[in-house]
């Protein structure tokens, strides 16, 4: 096989289904962040703990209920989602009406605390987590090898954050949260309960961290520092796409990870900083962010 | 104080409104309000900028929700209520800043309300009364115009199926041809049976579809004009309204 600028192909698809991969987890986790953002006013800092929380209860799942991973896959959402909607209802609500710090404090202090819990119980240390044997192994394209697994991830990614968009733009569903975006009383005033569709939104946007936390399990271990790690880049993810803006944050999701992917063949030593640098410049340049909406 | 009506039989009574009290934070705007409509009329409220016409639909509509009183409609106190639950009893507010939405365009702004009774207008009838509208309907919400934007604003309250309107303002800072049109508008509201309160500056529209007239200063209703001694009282209006 030929070599593209001096790269082996192998190395060079690889690491951009690597970047891929952390993609599908950026753009899962920022929308989620941004249909949250737009309707709460609130940056979720839980997000990452919750995404986290929706790995541990796979794992939960499995280690005492037996239940694999294709359940986990559905009832963990649901389960943390339900989870995120009783922290709405109990503390998010009451600072609904406050300034975005208050939010922002709320759910870092409640990112910390089940951070904490989880690492009370299990340490530092991951737990490992099984690929699903439906999705073991993978095809040799020619010019890399492709495993099944992450491929399904790229997928699963895909088709969930289009799906959301496509409620979110194309259907009546979608326009009560658009329009309860802009300006809420007037939509409740037309008859439409928004305190409970705040709830919910809060819920599902909490249920797309945990579907990622699943996805998540059998590639990186299950670990309480795991949404630590990836939050921070997903902020700057959500900051370069526009706060808010749900096809920004799908778009830049994948776009960044591919970047990073890029960067770590071309030149390894800035992966890890790519991202930031990226978002340096959006902010200098149109500091609303690539799709934001000036305020 | 209060409006100087006959005592309406309560059967043909919309609505009625009684030492209504409304805030915002600390600060009280409406001090006793009190008027009442009757089943199929069309009433304004009239009266200089800040004396509270804005703030009562706002109250009835459960939009202002620091209130006390009472806002008597369909056997119930509104005053209780929320205002997606006020909406659902068929009351709905076409508000003065007409609340267009941006990221909506005109066909999801227009079908935006849910339906909360039946009977509501039919599409082709909104159509006939703004054609304007079946032309734009792909337009974003707020790349229509001033006048345009009102339409909407005033068809899709005319969908929901609620028979109660309160209209903020509907014909303020529009063209003469758009007012006459929103004016034959409300005129048909009427006679199919809509009840309306409406807000105005523009007294000279008012008289041309109202049946009474309630005067509000200072967030109460001091005189009460039926429109056709609307004629030989101009000079107590326009003291009232420092026209
Ligand atoms: N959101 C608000 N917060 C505080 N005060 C307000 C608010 N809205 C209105 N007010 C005050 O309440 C009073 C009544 O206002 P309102 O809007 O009801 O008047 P209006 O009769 O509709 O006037 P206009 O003819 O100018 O529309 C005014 O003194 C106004 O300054
Ligand atoms: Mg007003």
């Amino acid at each position: 096989m030929t070599e593209l600028l001096g790269i082996p192909p192998q190395v060079l698809f690889g690491q951009v289904l690597l970047g891929l991969i952390n993609g599908a987890f950026y753009a899962v986790l920022s929308l989620g962040l941004a249909v949250i953002f737009g309707l709460l006013n609130i940056i979720n800092f839980a997000h990452g703990a919750l995404y986290m929380t929706g790995a541990f209860v796979a794992w939960f799942l499995l280690s005492y209920l037996g239940l694999g991973y294709w359940w986990a896959l559905l009832l963990s959402p649901v389960i943390v989602g339900a989870l995120g909607m009783v922290l709405e209802r109990t503390l998010l609500k009451r600072i609904a009406n406050l300034d975005h710090l208050y939010g922002l404090l709320l759910t870092f202090g409640l990112a910390l605390i089940i951070q904490g819990l989880f690492r009370n119980y299990f340490g530092s240390s991951g737990q490992p987590y099984q690929i699903p044997p439906l999705l073991a192994g993978g095809h040799n394209l020619g010019f890399m090898f492709l495993p099944n697994y992450r491929a399904w991830v790229v997928a699963a990614s895909l088709v969930v954050c289009l799906g959301t968009w496509f409620v979110i733009e194309r259907t009546k569903l979608g326009s009560y949260l658009r329009a309860a975006t802009e300006n809420p009383v007037m939509v409740q005033a037309f008859g439409i309960d928004v305190p409970r569709m705040v709830t919910l939104t809060y819920g599902f946007g909490v249920a797309l961290a945990a579907f990622a936390g699943v996805l998540a399990a059998p590639i990186y271990q299950v670990s309480p520092q795991m949404g630590a790690d990836l939050i921070i880049v997903v902020f700057a993810v959500v900051v370069i796409g526009g706060m808010g803006s749900i096809l920004g944050s799908i778009v830049t999701g994948f776009g960044l990870g591919i970047v990073e992917g890029l960067t770590k063949v071309f030149y390894p030593e800035a992966s890890s900083t790519v991202i930031f640098i990226v978002m340096a410049i959006v902010l200098l340049i149109k500091p609303a962010g690539l799709f934001g909406r000036a305020a | 104080m209060a409006a100087a009506a006959s005592p309406i039989p309560s059967a043909q009574r919309a609505l009625e409104v009684r030492d209504l009290h409304a805030w915002y934070g600390e600060s009280h705007v409406l001090h006793g309000m009190a008027f009442d409509v009757r089943e199929g009329e069309v009433v304004t409220l009239l009266g200089r900028n800040g004396a509270g016409k804005t703030t009562t639909l706002k109250s009835i509509m459960g939009i202002v929700r620091q209130r006390q009183g009472e806002i008597l409609f369909g056997g119930q106190n509104l005053v209780s209520l929320s205002s997606n639950k006020i909406a659902r009893m068929g009351i709905a507010l076409c508000p003065e800043e007409r609340a267009i939405f941006a990221s909506l365009n005109v066909r999801e702004n227009l079908l935006l309300p849910p339906e909360v009774r039946e009977g509501g207008m039919r599409l082709e009838t909104i159509f006939e009364l703004f054609p304007n509208l079946a032309e734009r309907l792909a337009s974003q919400g707020t790349k229509l115009s001033g006048g345009e934007q009102q339409m909407l604003a005033i068809a899709r309250i005319l969908r929901t199926g609620a028979r109660f309107l309160l209209l903020d303002e509907p014909t303020e800072g529009l063209a003469p041809v758009i007012v006459q049109q929103i004016g034959r508008t409300i005129r048909r509201l009427k006679s199919e049976g809509f009840t309306i309160v409406l807000v105005e500056q523009n007294f000279r529209f008012a008289a041309t579809v109202a049946d009474r007239h309630f005067i509000v200063e200072h967030g109460q209703v001091v005189d009460m004009i039926p429109n056709d001694e609307i004629g030989h009282r101009q000079d107590t209006l326009h003291e009232y309204l420092g026209v």
